[in-house]
């Protein structure tokens, strides 16, 4: 099962190759993983999608948190969360489909980012299994490239237990 | 290398941060001179607390020779990391409300009762309670061998009754240790009817290798603490002790000895009697290693220094001179194989140069034992590159052209000589070679990934003795 897991931590150097270090050192698996800048200076958060058993999840939790770097790690699987993933992928059109095509892409709520004499660019966001569905209809027109980010996710708000970045390092 | 060079491959550039960040607990790289105090006082504060560990800091020649005004910080605050001292008072309540009503209770004893310095607490939970107390490898020397309590050293060498104790307790105190597969064994047979209590200051050491009833997160030395005070009574075990000392009368700890041979478990048994507990003893790694923790008596903590959990050759005769500078009032007693031995000899000169009284005993059976043992019980006897016969040096004239005093036997008779001589010698490094049987094996053994009532107490083919 596919879980996400927010971190929490200091934007030192080094910092994010202790991550991935921890990752291969360990053998534990990791499907994606994005970092970027916080509200807080100082403060990244990076989002990881990792697969395993419940006691090798449990392993990589607690050795996220291990490291000296890390602020915070929040199960995101056990929370109510918004996940989103960015794809940019580049179809082959001909000239009666290309109005198919892009219906297609707007029933996937995209958008054409570029467009030649033989192939479209189209940029989708939303949830893994959206981008996967929006491929798989694409894939029988052509895909010439596709780029994909990993996941970026956030805990919903809840009216009291929601803490922002500054509020998580002051609890900490 | 000035920081401007790092990243160009220039002369005697290595990543070291990048090769070191998976071996310690923590590193840096200085990038500001203005950062080195701070950095410093992060790197000595992150070493030594929590669970303690070895932090480097890479500083660029150019940060070394650059100059700014010294501040040294009195405090550090690491947003990330907050180690949690005190165990959870309901958890610690319970474990002594499960041992209090033990039947067959062991405590399971690490390296991090010894760290954390609680070995006084341990002593008095053990002895006001009548615990039966076992050890880790690094454990040894956190509660007296000698001892009535003491069960000596568990797991893929440890004695047999400590092992059967183990597998067949009811309530199993885990107090600074991490249940390593060479304590273990095969983990889904290790002590399955005990109800498993893990008191460990490193949380991801909870469940990491055996899942546990209670786990404790803290100080060990306070919980310890904490768990003997909330000890109202002890525990009615006579049963369990009857049946721990049947186990000892069944598979005692004993060698032949009345072949005129020398034997390594004689040379140890020896220095035990001599020392009493009252020096330190460094090992290195293999056979000597096992057979030390079998039969030396440690009596206090820090008396034992051996490379354990990583095993590394050529730990003892370096890593005894540090000993010596820590502990200039104690006798320091290195314990190497010929193998090992050879892999840091050249510090034998600079323990000359300083003119250190420590004695380094070579235990030299002519093998690489251990790997030999392994290839005898394991690999159908295919002893390949293990037998160092024909290559190891004459050890008394490299040792004397090294500015060591030096002495070799064969002879079991010799041994208290042996030790007189070397303990005449004061101003000066002494080697004693001790040339013991060849093909000796360290027993009891759980072979790897066996479960521990799987322990061989003896050797299959007698014809190779
Ligand atoms: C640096 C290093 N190389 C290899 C090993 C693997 N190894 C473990 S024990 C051993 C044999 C040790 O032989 P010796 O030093 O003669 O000691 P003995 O076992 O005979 O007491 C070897 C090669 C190791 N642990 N460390």
């Amino acid at each position: 099962m596919k879980r996400t897991i927010s971190v929490v931590l200091e934007n030192r150097f080094g910092a994010f190759n202790r991550i991935s270090t921890l990752f291969s050192g360990k053998g534990f698996n990791l499907h994606s993983i994005t970092i970027g800048e916080t509200e807080v200076p100082g403060i990244s958060r990076m989002t990881l999608v990792t697969t395993g058993e419940d006691k090798v999840f449990d392993q990589i939790v607690k050795q996220l948190n291990r490291l000296i770097d890390t602020i915070k790690v929040v199960d995101l699987s056990k929370e109510h969360a918004v996940a989103r993933e960015l794809a940019l992928i580049t179809v082959h059109y001909k000239k009666g489909n290309r109005s198919e095509i892009t219906e297609l892409c707007r029933l996937f709520e995209g958008k054409v980012v570029d467009i030649n004499n033989k192939t479209l660019m189209f940029e989708i966001t939303g949830p893994s299994d959206k981008i996967d569905a929006a491929i798989n209809s694409l894939a029988p027109y052509g895909i010439k490239e596709m780029a994909r980010s990993g996941a970026i996710a956030l805990k919903r708000g809840e009216q009291e237990r929601q803490l922002a970045t500054k509020q998580l390092i002051n609890h900490s | 290398m000035p920081s401007h060079l790092i990243g160009k491959d220039a002369f005697q550039e290595a990543d070291i941060v990048g090769i070191t960040r998976p071996i310690t607990k923590h590193n840096f790289l200085v990038r500001d001179v203005k950062d080195l105090a701070m950095t410093i006082k992060m790197a000595f504060y992150l070493a030594s607390t929590g669970k303690p560990g070895p932090v480097l800091v890479d500083i660029p020649k150019d940060i070394i020779a650059n100059k700014c005004a010294f501040e040294y910080p009195e405090t550090v605050e690491m947003r990330g990391y907050k180690p949690n001292y005190h165990g959870h008072s309901s958890q610690i309540k319970k474990a002594a409300e499960k041992l209090r009503n033990a039947k067959r209770p062991v405590l399971y004893v690490g390296g991090g009762v010894i760290m954390s310095g609680g070995t006084k607490e341990l002593a008095l939970l053990a002895k006001e309670n009548n615990l039966p107390v076992t050890m880790t490898l690094q454990g040894l020397g956190a509660f007296p061998g000698t001892d009535d309590l003491s069960l000596g050293m568990l797991g893929m060498h440890g004695t047999y009754w400590a092992n059967m104790a183990v597998n067949n307790c009811d309530v199993l105190v885990s107090l600074g240790a991490r249940f390593d597969d060479r304590v273990t064994g095969k983990v889904d047979k290790f002590a399955v009817d005990a109800y498993k209590i893990h008191v460990d200051i490193d949380p991801a050491a909870i469940d990491k290798n055996v899942v546990v009833d209670l786990p404790i997160v803290g100080d060990v030395k306070h919980v310890i603490a904490e768990l003997a005070a909330e000890m109202s009574s002890a525990p009615h075990i006579n049963d369990w002790w009857d049946q721990i000392n049947a186990w000892k009368d069944e598979c005692p700890m004993d060698y032949e000895d009345n072949d005129g041979l020398l034997r390594t478990e004689m040379v140890i048994e020896k220095l035990s009697e001599r020392t009493k507990g009252e020096a330190v003893i460094v090992t290195d790694v293999g056979q000597h290693q096992m057979w030390t923790a079998q039969y030396y008596k440690y009596a206090h903590p820090r008396s034992n220094l051996t490379s354990g959990g990583l095993g590394t050759m050529g730990f003892s005769v370096p890593a005894a001179i540090g000993a010596y500078f820590a502990r200039p009032d104690q006798p320091i007693i290195s314990i190497s194989g010929d193998g090992g031995f050879q892999m840091n000899i050249q510090e034998l000169i600079t323990a000359a140069a300083y003119k250190l009284p420590i004695k380094f005993i070579i235990i030299n059976n002519s093998f690489l034992g251990m790997v030999r043992q392994w290839q005898e019980l394991f690999h159908a006897e295919k002893f390949s590159f293990t037998d160092l016969s024909a290559s190891n040096p004459d050890f008394v004239k490299v040792a004397e052209a090294m500015g060591c005093v030096a002495y070799a036997t064969d002879d079991p008779k010799e041994i208290d000589n042996m030790f007189d001589k070397a303990f005449a010698v004061t101003d000066r490094p002494v080697v004693l070679e001790f040339k013991v049987v060849k093909e000796n094996m360290v027993f009891p053994m759980v072979p790897a990934g066996g479960a521990l009532s799987d322990m061989m107490v003896k050797r299959l083919n007698p014809k190779l003795m």
